[in-house]
């Protein structure tokens, strides 16, 4: 065995154990000897936002009178934490702490790869389509990573990752979870399914794919929010509308719009729990069909009509929320409802509510805590920079994209994984996955909060460093 | 320390394994429960690989002594098979390092049967499997930064070829020569990986005062071509000398393939490439086609 020279390293990241010369990669490239330092050789990005928005931007007015309403005047160039490198546990500087004279104040950014074992994401799913019942597991390739959560407005909501997914269960499961969780942060598509319910293809900022058919609109509204808009547009054209919805199905002329045009009753009996006027729920099951329910065929959720009311030639629309399903019917001499081809005044109205729905997409937040030793990479008081996060004198970014910091203790934080730069999240096999944060203030607060000062590095400096990637 | 990794692709079709230096894109097609299989058993496979090379690392960096007692890991035993017919040069086992994993995977791979096709992409070494009937089309790029086909082959399963590999100045190895790319098709991706390497150290001009060399031992103290002198970096080159440099390639491809160690290869340096072919082996002909 050879003795290694003073100014070589023996790289420990796995068991080639590769000696590597000053300036030079070991055998993978992804780990380098950099003045005497083993280091992570993905370049650091460096977003430069004067740049990207193009010379002709015309400065905000303010800037001339000094504060722009930023907490931390942010200058030009942001220093992102993407390929920082990182130090676990966390007793040693983090990886680079820059400093920048922006319009005279110094200010500070704290720049690191953090490690979170404490992770996951919120996926907001635009559909009504049933994806599976609240409190269900969500499987990627058979292991539990999450589950369904509280839907919101037109959505469905998925939590995946946490630490319990992570590092609590077996080792397969941790590992498909972080890799879940890798994909989805990265931009990258993720199969997942749901038990009693569907086969999810997701990825940020695209359609969702449910069980193969890709979901292209958002509903336009509730069943009956929808009779509300677009009432006036029916009521002269035809003598009764069913809007077919998985929450409240609507009935146009029970409905309050309905009876606001005087529309007279039409017999129609929709099955289901009658909430007020012309709303029902439980029209049937949820499901990938009509409006977000089971229904293939929309006859299925009528009863009867009442010979009492209804009368031969009685037109019907029957609609989902979406526009993409509708059928139109005539009854006959028997009060049965016929297949007719849709006219052409109707067709403009479904055309309309296809138009008003927003297109579905996928939306991935990236949450985690940077609490524990990670704090201790900035701070030598690591409670002061959580102090400090949570009165805003100190701006925390991941990647350089801003960051929803949760109120009360930590610094638990969320960020729109679409505005992270690509490449920026990683992982360690523990698994943990690895993001890039960064803790930008006053360079006299930072002093305060008691910063690594000896540790500073000029932000020209870093921008001359070889590996410095500029985006 | 890192463990090794195995996850899908983002299109979820194949299977990525890393550990240390190892990157693996693996493929399958078949019927699903086949191609899950398949993608176990390479999972289980590679999980030890990387600590067996690392066991017989020492001996695996010298040429290969007749005296030597048998690798006992099999993936060295493949890298050792692959180098012996070339014992006339100067060559490592390492040299088939990355194809004999390659082909070592695939092989595990379709040990089960059912499997149509596959392949094992080692960062450009690539052991392939086809079952009766089946074809792979394989193309060729000899400097990422110009992602231009250096030209292309369709492989198929009455071809003698299982093995696709690819050496030259811009990998992450170190080269003798100054190719830009020598692409090898041969019966394994080791032997492949074997004589890519040696026939892109064969392009070469030696002692001309536009290419600089520095002894391997200074920029990897562990290189297994200790101190002989690897290329840094080609300066201008007259397109006689260019001319030159890839004849002599030719000569030594053209040799491998008269022994039968390579079934075609096909040589990049600047703007030119030639080809080294038996008139009825599977052409890697040029994308554009000249």
């Amino acid at each position: 065995m050879r003795e290694p020279a003073a100014d070589t390293v023996v790289c420990d990241a796995c068991p080639i154990r590769c000696v590597i010369k000053p300036g030079r990669t070991g055998s993978c490239d992804r780990y380098g000897n950099v003045e005497g330092v083993l280091t992570r050789m993905d370049p650091l990005l460096i977003l430069h936002r004067a740049q990207a928005q193009g010379a002709a931007l015309v400065p905000f007015a303010s800037r001339e009178g000094g504060w722009d309403g930023e907490l931390v005047p942010t200058g030009d160039v942001v220093v992102t934490g993407a390929g920082a490198g990182t130090t676990y546990p966390d007793y040693k500087p983090a990886p680079f702490i820059v400093s920048a004279q922006v319009e005279g104040v110094d200010t500070v950014t704290v720049v690191t790869e953090a490690i979170f074992s404490y992770c996951g994401v919120n996926v907001k799913i635009d559909t009504d389509r049933h994806v599976g019942p609240e409190r269900q597991i969500v499987r990627a390739r058979g292991e539990a990573v999450g589950h369904v959560t509280t839907g919101q407005y037109g959505s469905q909501m998925l939590s995946l990752g946490g630490v319990n997914h992570l590092t609590g269960g077996s080792k397969r499961e941790g590992l498909v979870t972080m890799e879940t969780l890798l994909a989805l942060c990265s931009g990258e598509q993720a199969e997942l399914s749901v038990d009693e319910g569907a086969d999810l293809t997701l990825q940020a900022g695209q359609p969702p794919v449910i069980n193969g058919t890709v979901e292209e609109r958002m509903r336009v509204g509730c069943g009956s929010a929808t009779i509300g808009m677009f009432a006036q547009q029916w009521y002269e054209h035809v003598d009764e509308v069913v809007v077919v919805d998985d929450h409240i199905t609507g009935v146009l002329s029970e409905h309050q719009a309905g009876r606001y045009l005087d529309i007279p009753p039409t017999g129609t009996k929709v099955k289901g729990r009658r909430s007020t006027p012309g709303r029902y729920f439980n029209v049937a099951n949820p499901g990938t069909g009509w409006g977000g329910t089971d229904i293939e065929d929309p006859l299925a959720i009528l009863e009867a009509f009442d010979p009492e009311v209804a009368r031969p030639g009685l037109t019907l629309l029957m609609i989902g929320t979406t526009g993409e399903h509708h059928a139109y019917f005539v009854l006959d001499d028997a009060l049965r409802p016929v297949p007719t081809p849709l006219p052409d005044d109707l067709r403009l109205s479904v055309e309309r509510i296809r138009e008003n729905c927003e297109p579905a997409s996928t939306s991935v937040l990236f949450m985690a805590g940077a609490g524990g030793s990670l704090r201790a990479g900035a701070t030598v008081n690591p409670v002061a920079l959580t102090r400090s996060v949570g009165r805003t004198f100190t701006r925390v970014t991941c990647g350089g994209a801003p960051v929803f910091v949760w109120p009360g203790g930590g610094i638990t934080f969320m960020v729109d994984v679409t505005l992270v730069p690509p490449g920026a999240f990683g992982y360690v096999p523990t698994p943990a996955l690895v993001a890039p944060l960064e803790f930008t203030m006053r360079r006299d607060d930072y002093a305060a909060l008691g910063g690594h000062m000896e540790a500073i590095v000029p932000v020209d400096e870093v921008l001359a460093r070889p590996d410095v990637r500029h985006s | 320390m890192s463990g090794p990794l195995a996850a899908r692709t983002p299109d979820g079709s194949r299977l990525h394994l890393q550990h240390g230096p190892i990157d693996l894109i693996v493929e399958a097609w078949g019927e699903p429960a086949d191609v899950a299989d398949a993608y176990r058993r390479a999972w289980e496979r590679f999980q030890p690989l990387l600590d067996e090379l690392v066991a017989e690392l020492p001996a695996l960096r010298r040429p290969l002594e007749p005296s030597a007692d048998a690798f006992s890991g099999s993936v060295a035993r493949r890298m050792a098979a692959a180098v012996l017919p070339f014992g006339d040069r100067f060559i490592t086992p390492m040299a088939a390092v990355a194809g004999a994993v390659a082909d070592e995977i695939c092989h595990e791979m379709t040990v089960g049967g059912g499997l149509r096709r596959a392949y094992v992409n080692d960062g450009g070494d690539i052991a392939l499997y086809l079952s009766p009937g089946t074809s792979f089309d394989v193309g060729v790029v000899a400097v990422p930064e110009r992602p231009a086909l250096l030209g292309r082959a369709t492989l198929r399963s009455d071809d003698p070829v299982r093995g696709v590999a690819t050496s030259g100045r811009h990998g992450r190895s170190f080269s003798l020569g100054i190719a830009d790319s020598v692409t090898v098709l041969a019966a394994d991706a080791a032997r492949a990986d074997a004589a890519a390497t040696l026939i892109a150290n064969a392009v070469d001009l030696p002692g001309h005062p536009a290419i600089r060399r520095t002894p391997a031992s200074e920029l990897d103290p562990d290189s297994d071509l200790g101190e002989r002198m690897v290329t840094v970096e080609v300066g201008a080159l007259g397109s006689d000398e260019v001319a030159r440099a890839l004849e002599r390639g030719v000569d030594e491809a053209e040799r491998m393939r008269h022994d039968g160690l390579i079934v075609a290869a096909v040589l990049g340096l600047e703007d030119r490439v030639s080809r080294v072919a038996a008139p009825s082996a599977p052409v890697l002909a040029s994308a554009d086609g000249r």
